[in-house]
């Protein structure tokens, strides 16, 4: 791969990030040399190597389709930042048409 | 700290049974000692003398843990009470249920008892990174407790704690356990269930237990095994008797000896460690077998790129809008995310959540996530081979004894690479355990058993043999 460099501003920007400026150097500099070690997976041969995303071969574990009582509205917005009427209150996010 | 050895699960269960001290008396007791060393230590962020003595009222002692106070992680929900993740993101968050692990214990008759301090959501191995201050390492104050389970080792190091509950992702209990002297065992994956660990990165995380012994490691490890429906990737794998295999001696066991880990980068003490504990258990009866681990120099860039893109999209629910932390600034839905996640959360957590937003943009999926994904497999692969020869492997835990508080002069890439013992363990989901090693210096240093998938007992049985050896 080509010698690694990282638009951290941008990936915060991906990642809804507002970093600060300090922040953004200082990153930019671990990161780049986090990306120079990690370079160095190049150098394995994995041809012909299927890609391990679980540690274990466990697949299709689906559980019977039963419904049983979650958690209760009061319960799930307990911990919510801001809220009314039993929902979720969130700023607005369609502006006006005028 | 008490003058008398320090209380286990097992001299509690003798206490309690005996009638020696009642459920509430050793509530008590444990409180008076983390109000005594708590301010100084930091291990406990929260802790509810109240609910335990609720708790205690109606302790069944005729139960495996009848009575017996655990400290638990601050990743861990325990129901009703602060579940932070020593992150300013979810300070005001109280869990709305248990975690299935707090179940299992609760089922078993222990009483949740105090929140462990931690580096901000997993993510760290010295217990600095938490927005709830360091912990102190009770074997060293000078020096790091390890991490991110620091919380967790220095509750139980120091006597304010029976035992605790960890979680680890890389290392996180193993090497706090190395550090502050206590027993730290991470199951095989899938063998305690998830649900209600707070996810950091969901294909290597595993909850695991910190103790003084190798008995209350079975003892915990026998209550919290098993499959369970709420945690699809919890495994069916019928659970093993823990304790029976505590005293049958390791003679005859295979062991294997990774030339990879005998590295002349790794300090006097940790070398020392790891030439008693071969000396040991040859004495023991078991063949120590020289092996290869040959992917082992690639094990610590590989699991950065997945748990760092892993942990991206496990924490992009810290939005501000369901629970936690909401930038009260925010003008606008784009704003209120980006203003709460940077106020919300750690230097750290940022720097890993930029990594692995990175290796998982357009463009460089295939060279960074998808390589280590298949560099994964080959370390998997080594040990499957290396288990066709032995029983176990013996290896350090970490390449030094516990690194100096604040030691501003490690890069976070250096930093890292401390996790080159640890982290194989998570990649190919194999369980291990830290035992303290005597080894003449001034810090603790743990020796690390792996062992095949499901290979707990015999783990237990090899781990049992070197403590009862250096008693």
């Amino acid at each position: 791969m080509d010698s690694p460099s990282i638009d951290v501003a941008y990936i915060a920007g991906l990642a809804k990030l507002e970093l600060t400026a300090e922040e953004a150097e200082r990153f930019t500099r671990d990161l780049g040399q986090v990306l120079d070690y990690v370079a160095q997976l190049e150098k394995w041969d994995t041809t012909g190597v299927e890609p391990m995303y679980h540690p274990l071969p466990v697949y299709d574990a689906l559980r019977a389709d039963t419904p049983s009582p979650g958690l209760s509205l009061d319960a799930a917005l307990a911990n919510a930042p801001a809220q009314a009427d039993s929902q979720f209150r969130v700023p607005k996010v369609v502006e006006s048409a005028h | 700290m008490p003058a008398s050895p320090l209380p286990s699960i097992a001299t509690a269960r003798r206490r309690l049974l005996n009638r020696e001290i009642s459920p509430a008396e050793l509530i008590e007791e444990l409180d008076s000692t983390m109000r005594a060393l708590n301010p100084r230590l930091n291990a406990f962020i929260s802790w509810d003398k109240e609910a335990a003595l609720a708790a205690a009222a109606h302790a069944d002692l005729s139960l495996p843990l009848g009575g017996i106070p655990l400290a638990i992680k601050d990743n861990i929900c325990v129901l009703g009470q602060p579940t932070r993740c020593a992150s300013r993101m979810l300070d005001s968050f109280v869990a709305p249920y248990d975690a299935t692990a707090v179940t299992q214990l609760r089922a078993a008759g222990a009483i949740p008892f105090g929140r462990t301090n931690m580096d901000e959501f997993a993510m760290g191995s010295a217990g600095e990174n938490s927005a709830y201050g360091a912990t102190l390492n009770p074997a060293g104050e000078a020096h790091a407790p390890g991490g991110s389970s620091s919380g967790s080792a220095a509750a139980v190091a120091s006597g304010m704690a029976l035992a605790a509950l960890g979680s680890d992702t890389g290392g996180s209990v193993r090497q706090p356990a190395s550090h502050c002297g206590v027993v730290g065992l991470k199951p095989t994956y899938g063998r305690i269930s998830r649900y209600g660990l707070v996810a950091f990165a969901s294909s290597l995380d595993q909850i695991g237990t910190m103790t003084h012994s190798v008995e209350d490691a079975a003892l915990l490890l026998q209550v919290l095994s098993g499959h369970d429906a709420k945690d699809s990737t919890s495994s069916r794998e019928p659970v093993a008797d823990y304790t029976a295999a505590l005293r049958t001696g390791v003679r005859g066991l295979r062991i294997g000896l990774p030339q990879e880990y005998l590295s002349s980068g790794n300090a006097p003490a940790v070398s020392a460690a790891i030439e008693r504990a071969a000396t040991t258990l040859r004495e023991q009866g078991a063949e120590l077998v020289e092996l290869s681990l040959p992917h082992s120099e690639a094990v610590v860039a590989a699991y950065y790129i997945i748990a760092c893109a892993e942990a991206s999209s496990n924490l992009a629910r810290y939005d501000g809008i369901r629970y936690g932390y909401r930038s009260p600034e925010a003008r606008g839905l784009d704003d209120l995310y980006s203003r709460t996640r940077e106020t919300g959360f750690g230097a750290e957590v940022k720097r890993r959540i930029i990594l692995g937003t990175y290796v998982l943009s357009s463009g460089f999926y295939d060279a960074y996530y998808a390589k280590a994904q298949k560099v994964r497999a080959l370390v998997a692969q080594d040990f499957a081979q290396a288990f066709e020869k032995v029983d176990l492997i013996l290896g350090p835990v970490a390449p030094t004894p516990a690194p100096l508080l604040h030691d501003q002069d490690r890069s976070p890439l250096q930093v890292y690479l401390a996790d080159i013992y640890t982290v194989p363990a998570n990649l190919a989901g194999l369980p291990g355990i830290s035992i303290p090693c005597p080894q003449g210096g001034n810090l603790p240093v743990g020796v690390q058993l792996l062992a095949p998938h499901f290979g707990e007992a015999r783990m237990l049985q090899a781990a049992a043999a070197l403590e009862a050896a250096w008693a």
